[in-house]
């Protein structure tokens, strides 16, 4: 019974002469080894050359800020919810009077944490976010030797601020 | 009789100048292995240390000297030394009759580029080659595990069939050289044409060459009958307990047959150091710049068939044991005996 077309019968002749003597397949195969050598090589030297991603790539997280350079983080923790992984913790505090300038609203993230070994770059938390605050990156998840070193805090998340760079 | 100094210094000059040479290229081979192979597979091969990745020999020998050595607790520990020892000593003792260039004469005397030239050269390289057997199968026994034993057995029997058909291959053309010289059959070889015909002995022995080829590349354990290594079936074949410098001297020894066994290939059938047109080469410069041409052309041919042994192993799979055997006893020993038995009535009744 044949179930589709693809398959193909085995041929079971004695071997021919040609066949036998094996030397016609050796040329045939060095003819295929040795055509190699001229057709265009597949590695992408990688540190100095690097493939273009595709525009949809999921990279690090950042915590963006505003046009005025305040966080737009507030803590209502929907990243959280949504993250299938439960890779996004935070802690959320009160503005005092005089943070105007640093956070937007009334509430903010103190403490924002994510484990990016956890994490599995689904983008679920982008999409959650209301105050548009958390966005995927391009960048590739640097290495490291640690497990503490894949908890990313709210300073290795925050870009920086837009007016005061280089003031670190 | 007399100690003559000049001389000793004259061969053991010569003898360094080879083992360094030999041992160079067959570290470059390993680099060579490595770049043939990924040009077959449309990679790039070795690249990162240093230009085209020419330092990654030196990489690979630093980090095979540095990695710990074992020597397994049941092992016979004499004879796990020195199989290894024994596997390198024959892999450059068959260099000594090889003549790498011809004599120069110089008003002083007469520096002969090879380091001894008996009469039964061929005979000495059968020998020694023979000898490495031991080195194989010392290291598979020593090592007290059934896989190296078994693999050793194995490569013992594999080296052991094909020297039968590669000596009557060479019985053919010892016929018509009429001397086991190598110094004489390369002399036979002159310059590239002569009376009427080529005088390389490729062209008076070609089924003689394919014999010996194929031979070759069972006794050097190549693909297609790299059995010895198996990687597959036997773990790593015979040198499975090795580890450190001593594996490398396995793998090291491998290398340098590939290079000694190319020269005596290009020695016997393609006219070793000798090339078209030397002898017009040979009257307009000088003796030694003569030497260093036909050194160079009798390496470029060696790699040549380097490259050819290169090309094969990324071609062709494996061949089976029985397949192995099939083909060495069943087809090229009663082929070398017809050729043989051409090649006498050949000279019995046409050329004289």
């Amino acid at each position: 019974m044949k179930l589709t077309n693809r398959s193909a019968q085995v041929n079971r002749d004695p071997m021919t002469f040609g066949e036998k003597i094996y030397l016609p397949a050796i040329a045939k195969g060095l003819s295929i080894t040795v055509g190699h050598i001229f057709k265009k090589k597949a590695t992408v030297q990688y540190p100095e050359e690097k493939r273009p991603f595709s525009p949809v790539f999921r990279g690090l997280h950042v915590l963006n800020r505003d046009e005025q350079g305040r966080e737009r983080c507030t803590a209502c923790g929907l990243c959280a919810l949504a993250c299938p992984a439960e890779a996004i913790t935070m802690e959320a505090a009160e503005r005092k009077a005089g943070e105007e300038n640093i956070y937007r609203e009334e509430k903010y993230a103190a403490k924002y944490e994510i484990n990016m070994l956890r994490c599995i770059f689904c983008g679920l938390c982008e999409e959650a976010c209301p105050k548009d605050a958390v966005y995927l990156s391009e960048t590739v998840m640097p290495t490291n030797y640690t497990r503490e070193s894949f908890i990313y805090k709210k300073d290795d998340l925050l870009i920086p601020h837009p007016h005061k760079q280089e003031s670190k | 009789m007399q100690l003559d100094i000049a001389f000793i210094i004259e061969k053991v000059l010569l003898i360094s100048v080879i083992l360094l040479g030999s041992l160079g290229i067959a570290m470059y081979a390993t680099w060579a292995e490595r770049k043939v192979a990924a040009v077959m597979q449309d990679r790039r091969g070795p690249n990162r240390a240093g230009f085209m990745g020419l330092l990654q020999p030196m990489a690979d020998g630093l980090k095979l000297f540095f990695k710990e050595e074992i020597i397994p607790d049941r092992s016979t520990r004499f004879l796990f030394i020195l199989g290894p020892a024994l596997a390198m000593l024959t892999a450059v003792m068959t260099s000594a009759v090889v003549p790498w260039g011809p004599d120069i004469v110089t008003e002083n005397g007469v520096i002969s580029l090879q380091v001894a030239d008996i009469n039964i050269g061929i005979l000495f390289i059968f020998g020694v080659v023979s000898l490495g057997v031991y080195g194989v199968m010392l290291g598979g026994w020593a090592s007290n595990n059934k896989f190296s034993l078994l693999s050793s057995i194995r490569a013992a029997s594999q080296a052991i069939s094909y020297e039968l058909a590669m000596g009557l291959s060479l019985v053919a053309m010892l016929m018509m050289t009429g001397s086991l010289s190598l110094r004489e059959i390369v002399e036979q070889q002159h310059g590239f044409w002569d009376a009427g015909y080529f005088t390389w002995n490729f062209f008076k022995q070609p089924l003689g060459f394919f014999i010996f080829l194929v031979c070759a590349f069972a006794e050097l354990n190549r693909a297609p009958f790299d059995l010895p290594e198996c990687e597959s079936e036997l773990n790593m074949g015979y040198h499975q307990e090795y580890s450190s410098m001593k594996l490398g001297f396995y793998l090291f020894a491998e290398y340098i047959n590939l290079f000694i066994s190319s020269t005596v290939i290009a020695t016997l059938f393609f006219g070793g150091y000798n090339f078209p047109f030397m002898d017009e080469v040979a009257a307009s410069v000088s003796p030694i710049l003569f030497a260093i041409i036909c050194v160079l052309t009798l390496l470029t041919k060696a790699i040549c068939i380097i490259l050819f042994f290169m090309f094969i192993r990324w071609t062709l799979p494996r061949f089976r044991y029985d397949q192995l055997m099939r083909l060495g006893w069943k087809s090229l020993i009663p082929l070398a005996l017809v050729n043989m038995v051409i090649t006498g009535a050949v000279i019995l009744w046409v050329i004289k």
